[in-house]
């Protein structure tokens, strides 16, 4: 089909991740659960972004003893793209936040109803 | 039934726009941009990078120097959802000593957690004071100081973490993270300008001008804010037991 490489791998994991994600917060009826499906669904686009970032055979952009030494030495042909990997540093703390408020407001509901099944939260539904 | 096959229509439709993505998509072999022949801001941050920032490592370089400014932002969320939590989770006995009684603890892991803490917190410290040096940072080193606390509340359920420490920590970090950003405006290139202290020998652990100083800050501000919310979420465990039994 083609040459498969760590990007492909990485964006076919991150998009199963995705699609497990999507399925687990629609089908799953206890918020627990809801709440991992959610947590899935945000690693797997985490993964889709760093994977889109991959420069094949490059390595980490840290500059070290692995790319050639020096301040200014060619760095350029010797990194990944460093921009998706800040960007997914901010997206990783802003879903460990939801996943934190998701959690707290599991645990209000449940105190409210003693359960954690959410059909039985119809009070708004007509 | 119907909810069903709808479910089932959404998952395939999804898959098949990401089979499409996946089947055309081309892994990169540069770092050049495919539309026009400029250089990118990838390719800027690479190669002047080391000599604007002085930090070895380039993500640490954009998020707390190029984007600094985000991640003040980023912070600022975390702090928010560390007093959305603190507000909603509210308790009315919130001061009261009732405690509850929990199944003992084991033994093992109480022992380990007493070997284990102190190396996890020094860990997390070297994590964040070395985050323009290795992978790693004041986010990941404040997980790991987080990680110890969750670990502390397991292995001694009714322990009683010293709020007031974890306020004054957090909000004196906060503090110096805008303080040190607004040195940035007065003595170099702008806000947040890491510049303001020498930019030192590369690749050692007194380089990269504030950016040691801002992350250790940030590493010191989100462990004490997920602290915080484990806190929280410890103290209202309690009242759940109290009104269960």
């Amino acid at each position: 089909m083609m040459n498969i490489d760590l990007g492909h791998i990485s964006l076919l994991i991150g998009f199963l991740l995705i699609i497990v994600g999507f399925w687990g917060v629609l089908t799953q009826k206890n918020i627990i659960k809801i709440i991992v499906g959610f947590s899935i669904l945000n690693t797997g686009i985490n993964i889709l972004i760093v994977s889109l970032g991959y420069v094949k055979g490059k390595t980490a952009p840290i500059i070290d003893a692995a790319v050639s030494q020096g301040v200014n030495h060619n760095v350029v042909s010797a990194v990944v793209d460093p921009v998706p990997q800040a960007l997914v540093l901010t997206a990783i703390v802003i879903g460990f936040g939801i996943t934190a408020l998701m959690l707290a407001y599991a645990m209000k509901l449940y105190s409210a109803k003693k359960t954690l099944e959410i059909n039985k939260f119809n009070d708004l539904k007509w | 039934m119907l909810r069903n096959s709808l479910l089932a229509l959404v998952i395939l439709a999804l898959g098949y726009m990401f089979l499409n993505v996946y089947t055309t998509y081309d892994t990169r072999t540069d770092l050049s941009a495919t539309m026009n022949s400029g250089e990118t801001i990838a390719q800027h941050f690479a190669s002047k990078g080391a000599q604007e920032v002085g930090a070895a490592n380039l993500v640490t370089a954009i998020v707390v120097t190029y984007r600094g400014f985000d991640t003040l932002g980023e912070v600022t969320i975390l702090f928010l959802t560390a007093s959305i939590i603190s507000f909603f989770l509210k308790l009315k006995d919130e001061e009261s000593d009732s405690e509850i009684v929990h199944r003992d603890t084991s033994e093992l892991l109480v022992t380990a957690s007493k070997v284990l803490i102190p190396i996890i917190f020094l860990f997390g410290i070297y994590v964040f004071m070395n985050g323009h040096l290795t992978p790693g940072g004041g986010f990941q080193g404040g997980a790991i100081i987080a990680t110890g606390v969750a670990l502390m509340i397991l292995s001694q359920p009714n322990i009683r973490l010293n709020y007031h420490v974890i306020h004054w920590v957090e909000s004196i970090s906060g503090i110096s993270f805008v303080v040190i950003g607004i040195l940035g405006i007065i003595l170099a290139g702008g806000f947040l300008d890491n510049k303001i202290l020498g930019l030192g020998e590369f690749g050692t652990l007194f380089s990269a001008g504030a950016i040691p100083i801002i992350y250790s800050f940030v590493g010191l501000k989100v462990g004490a804010e997920i602290s915080n919310i484990l806190n929280k979420y410890q103290k209202s465990q309690k009242s759940n037991d109290a009104i269960s039994n």
